[in-house]
């Protein structure tokens, strides 16, 4: 019998909104059933959000004062714990968070990861991107052993949300360490949608010049309700935080419409957009490599365009 | 004093564009060009500055592979560490081989820090830190972007999704490397020279981790699905025009 446990991303609050991609990741194993495990502090609010994801059977709470953060070394005992208690496969999303987590839970149970899943084989059988994206290989996972993944969430569509999982408590018998103590979150301040699950995105590359220039992008995305991105030439020449940066070592996003400005088009870029619906690319050199894989391209000053596409939005 | 282990990984350079084999079987990687690791040369870089800070004594950069990884440990020799380790191990080496193996070093070596790359740009798994952590039963710091060394403890300012976590934790501990950490120092030739007198001593894989962990098999390796080339229009109204066509704006 195959059960996945599937991993929440929460802030406390706010359910992750890749906790519905991977767990449609999950539901592509088809197994008979789908617990998603919610590990927090006064976490009944998130947990209520999980239980709305279709296909979810249970939402089961790890509540302690421990989990008030989300520290891996601290997390990862207890998920090992639960998911050893009859368990297949446990997934968490391929994000900063589940990168973090996930290979400690798969160390403790002593099997091998597989990262970034972005297609279900077979139940023991995934595909996974390597070299940024070069490359898709298909790997097995060894039999009679527990599956630990990450899901690609830009792989992965939102799981539906009229789901009614029951919510249970769950309590794993399990030491945790005290060394090591969270201290703080600085966020950008932004009430710019998020960049992993904006449905519009707005990135800028290193022809932007400054990050002041940025300013350009910033309106147009409000303009659009879009998020901003940005590519690690944009982040390395110290333009914007690198929690913009799209690409392999950044986000890999697959929004439904894509503006890359000023951006070359790197392999390491491309990786991160590859789902993308349309690819708008807007570049001075007409040979630029993004080209090749945008959807539509305009050759000119950026400096020109923006503003007029801009313009053309507010006429609407 | 304190003393520091960076792994450091023999990759394809990043420069370099890698192609599957036409019959599916690998990457085709016979005579490309290899370097370090670029995150792993950031996390030798941040050991090398921890040293000249006064606050390391040693830096042993550390590689798992066949001797061929010689030349990127004298890479690292060159760029400033003192001593290097290469255990030598036959074909593939996934993460967690990789922990089992560097678990044994650790325990040889006692280190006070692991600094690591968060992830390889061959496989692109960002797992082994996170594991090498996990067995020596130690703290992680993954991603870091700032690494400042207070007595026993580390506060690491980590990039998440969400923005810059700081956490602080125990030595020993594991911190693997994000791009803005710092940027490698360029090798002068004098160093090369100097790199070739510096202990690089070897170790057997089979000797420090009798039995390999359960592992993944590569079943086939194929070429990512294209995306085709599109349109390039003349002005923005046809770019506008194109996009409400879709309904992808108002």
């Amino acid at each position: 019998m195959s059960a996945v446990l599937v991993v929440a991303e929460h802030d406390g609050q706010t359910l992750h909104a890749g906790v519905a991609r991977a767990v449609s990741c999950g539901l592509a194993i088809e197994a008979d059933r789908l617990d998603v495990a919610v590990l927090g502090q006064d976490c009944g609010g998130v947990a209520r959000q999980a239980a709305r994801i279709e296909g979810v059977t249970r939402v089961l709470c790890l509540d302690r004062s421990e989990n008030a953060k989300p520290v891996a070394a601290i997390r990862a005992p207890q998920l090992a714990a639960l998911a050893a208690d009859g368990y297949s496969h446990v997934l968490g999303p391929s994000t900063t968070f589940g990168k973090d987590l996930m290979p400690r839970v798969a160390a403790l149970l002593g099997v091998p990861q597989v990262s970034d899943i972005m297609s279900v084989e077979g139940d023991r059988r995934f595909k996974r991107p390597i070299y940024a994206g070069n490359a898709v290989l298909t790997v097995e996972t060894p039999a009679e052993h527990i599956v630990v993944g990450t899901a690609r969430l830009a792989s992965w569509p939102v799981a539906g949300e009229d789901g009614e999982a029951a919510i249970e408590q769950a309590q794993t018998d399990v030491e945790l360490p005290e060394h090591t103590s969270w201290l703080e979150l600085k966020s950008a301040e932004t009430e710019r949608p998020d960049l992993q699950s904006a449905s519009v995105v707005v990135s800028g590359g290193r022809a932007l010049g400054s990050g002041e220039n940025f300013s350009l992008l910033y309106d147009l995305a409000d303009r659009l309700g879009a998020a901003v991105g940005a590519s690690r030439a944009a982040v390395d020449a110290g333009y914007v935080s690198n929690d913009m940066q799209v690409g392999q070592t950044g986000k890999i996003i697959a929004p439904d419409l894509y503006f890359a400005i000023g951006i070359s088009g790197a392999i390491q870029h491309l990786t991160g957009i590859k789902d993308a619906g349309v690819i708008v690319a807007i570049n001075k050199d007409p040979e630029a490599p993004i080209f090749e894989v945008a959807d539509i391209g305009l050759v000119g000053d950026l400096f020109a365009i923006v503003p007029e596409i801009q313009a053309a939005v507010e006429d609407s | 004093m304190r003393k520091i282990l960076v792994t450091l990984k023999r990759v394809v350079d990043s420069n370099v564009r890698v192609r599957v084999k036409p019959d599916g079987s690998g990457m085709a990687v016979e005579g490309l060009k290899m370097s370090v690791n670029p995150f792993d040369e950031i996390a030798l870089e941040e050991a090398l500055r921890m040293r000249e800070r006064g606050e390391a004594g040693e830096v042993l950069a550390v590689t798992i592979g066949g001797d061929e990884c010689q030349q990127q440990l004298r890479t690292g020799l060159a760029m400033g560490a003192d001593r290097a380790l290469l255990v030598r191990c036959e074909g593939e080496v996934q993460p967690l081989a990789a922990a089992g193996i560097l678990l044994e070093v650790i325990r040889r070596e006692e280190p006070d820090i692991v600094i690591m790359g968060k992830q390889a740009i061959d496989d692109d798994c960002n797992q082994t830190g996170q594991m090498v952590a996990t067995l020596w039963g130690r703290p992680q710091a993954t991603f870091a972007s700032e690494v400042k060394l207070n007595g026993d403890t580390a506060r690491v300012i980590r990039e998440v999704d969400a923005g810059l976590e700081t956490l602080e934790v125990q030595l020993p501990a594991v911190i693997t490397t994000d791009l803005r950490l710092n940027e490698p120092r360029y090798i002068k030739l004098p160093d090369i020279m100097k790199a070739r007198s510096k202990p690089l001593e070897t170790l057997s894989a089979d000797d420090l981790v009798p039995a390999a962990p359960p592992a993944l098999t590569a079943l086939s390796y194929e070429p990512p699905a294209q995306r085709q080339k599109g349109v390039v229009v003349d002005d923005v109204p046809a770019l506008m025009g194109m996009l409400r066509e879709r309904g992808l704006v108002s």
